[in-house]
């Protein structure tokens, strides 16, 4: 659109599982009226053969000949909805018309507010309790969200994330937790095709002071404060990005179960290494939230025993490459590794990163490889660089030790371990301390 | 009959959104540089190859250049720039 604005005619094709979103970001951008056509879904893995099908064919939105609405978009002259755009504002009200309970919870079902399960109504009382949970003012900024990058960025304030924090039943304790959550500008609500779904980690004293888990079930619904935080999380990106609605502003294939609620604690009075927020640089008192965008796969495994390092080159090699791993440990999987030299987290990552080979041709054969990393590659930033450079039957490395992230936590019934997809970018820690 | 409450709405603030008009259309394509934007999806460039084949059969007279970003998803100002010095029209694809 910006090169419409530069005043060069413009078609964008798109495939046609996208019209509706693609029309939606064309409204929203205030050029509804964008020239858009469509081509069959998918593209990927198509032939030459079968995309010059698609050119020749008809655009199955407008059920017209896709290059006669290429041309047509370039050429046929404008009207005078092309030529004003539309300007418009959208207001929300601070609160809703009166209505009874049961109305509300349909009203707020129907309307893709909520994860489909019933919530806590977020009546004035609820939320001025909420707001008692921080010394911030209520019509202070948190911050923006958007469902992917090429969407417009919702802003909102402390007294819109207590809505949320209510609906999800969290306590006013658990408030500058989740208020650190929204700051993080990571939605938990990403609209990508991949399903993605957002993990949350809370290191430091805040763990005990709110009664979270790091024991037996850490990552399950055992504890009141790590699954309403996590659900906190999801119905806030949800209503304060600008929806997560199927077909529109959430296009996950198969969805992702993480997203209903996906936090935890670290065990860090159990765990032989490091607290992950001191990695990132706070300090042991400090308490800190990360972000790890991925719940996408997971890989699990036990010990480690004689024939631990075969089986975690299993394990790395069947992960995405796309997205490194949140290893996760048991207290007893990571004192094992200490027992075999591994005393840092780091020197462990480093083990990892060594050990999680592909051939280069299974790495570079993936559709997310091709369209984020490929090109990084042919403009010559490493690693992608040298993995380019590879020959076809040569081991390349999926990650780089910085991109693996380590965390114990568990209750020492099993001595198990998971790798969870999970990246970690500079930034998504975030301070507990400041939303208190 | 069920007593009624008054309850927050959950939802953030959305921009303002500010009318945007369309570039000026060509009367026609004939002789005019059109770019043929690859978006770098994964087999966009192969469908892009496939359009400028089309021209090439259909439409010889349109002078095409294909041209990509620099990376996916993030803006190239500086591909941008050449499209708009250099280029009548631009297709844009395969977006998702």
């Amino acid at each position: 659109m910006s090169l419409e604005e530069s005043g060069v005619p413009t078609v964008a094709v798109h495939t046609d599982a996208f019209a509706r979103l693609a029309q939606s970001v064309a409204y929203a951008n205030g050029m509804p009226t964008t020239r858009q056509t469509y081509v069959p879904q998918p593209i990927v893995d198509k032939s030459p053969a079968d995309l010059r099908a698609y050119v020749e064919g008809e655009d199955p939105i407008s059920n017209r000949p896709f290059m006669q609405e290429v041309i047509e978009g370039l050429s046929h002259p404008l009207n005078d909805n092309d030529l004003n755009g539309m300007t418009f504002e959208r207001m929300t009200p601070r609160l809703m018309d009166p209505n009874t309970e049961d109305n509300l919870q349909a009203l707020f079902v129907e309307n893709h507010w909520t994860d489909n399960l019933p919530i806590i109504l977020p009546t004035e009382e609820r939320v001025a309790a909420m707001l008692k949970g921080t010394s911030h003012s209520p019509d202070e900024i948190v911050g923006r969200l958007n469902p992917t990058a090429f969407r417009e960025f919702w802003e909102f304030d402390v007294e819109k994330v207590a809505v949320n924090a209510v609906m999800a039943g969290a306590k006013p304790e658990y408030f500058p937790v989740i208020l650190a959550l929204a700051a993080s500008g990571v939605s938990a609500r990403s609209s990508s095709t991949n399903s993605f779904a957002t993990i949350s980690l809370v290191n430091g004293p805040i763990r005990n002071e709110i009664g979270m888990n790091d024991g037996i079930g850490v990552m399950g619904p055992y504890n009141h404060a790590n699954s309403t935080i996590g659900r906190a999380h999801n119905l806030l990106s949800i209503n304060l990005q600008g929806g997560s609605v199927p077909d529109d502003t959430y296009m996950g294939t198969l969805g992702n179960w993480y997203n209903y609620s996906s936090c935890f604690a670290e065990a860090e009075e159990r765990s032989p290494w490091q607290p992950f927020h001191v990695q990132q640089g706070f300090k042991p008192t400090d308490s800190a939230v990360s972000v790890f965008f991925g719940g996408w796969y997971t890989q699990a495994g036990y010990g480690p025993r004689e024939t631990w390092q075969e089986k975690m080159r299993r394990a790395l090699a069947a992960c995405e490459q796309n997205i490194a791993p949140i290893f996760v440990l048991d207290p007893i999987v990571a004192r094992g590794f200490v027992e075999l030299g591994f005393d840092t987290k780091e020197k462990l990552a480093n083990w990892c990163s060594e050990n999680a080979l592909l051939p280069a041709r299974e790495y570079w054969d993936d559709q997310w490889i091709q369209t984020l990393k490929y090109p990084l590659a042919v403009a010559g930033v490493e690693p992608f660089a040298s993995r380019l450079k590879a020959k076809p039957d040569g081991l390349v490395s999926m990650y780089e030790p910085e991109d693996i992230s380590i965390v114990v936590t568990g209750g020492e019934t099993q001595g198990a371990w998971k790798m969870i997809a999970g990246e970690h970018r500079h930034g998504f820690t975030v301070s507990v301390d400041n939303w208190l | 009959m069920a007593e009624k409450i008054t309850i927050h709405d959950p939802r953030g603030y959305p921009p303002k959104v500010t009318g945007k008009r369309l570039a000026p259309r060509l009367e026609s394509l004939d002789g005019k540089v059109v770019f043929l934007v690859d978006c770098l999806f994964d087999n966009s460039e192969v469908f892009m190859e496939q359009v400028q084949l089309w021209f090439a059969e259909n439409l010889p007279t349109v002078k095409i250049r294909n041209i990509k970003p620099r990376e996916s998803w993030v803006d190239d100002p500086k591909m941008r720039a050449t499209v708009e010095a250099e280029g009548d029209a631009a297709i844009l694809g395969v977006g998702l």
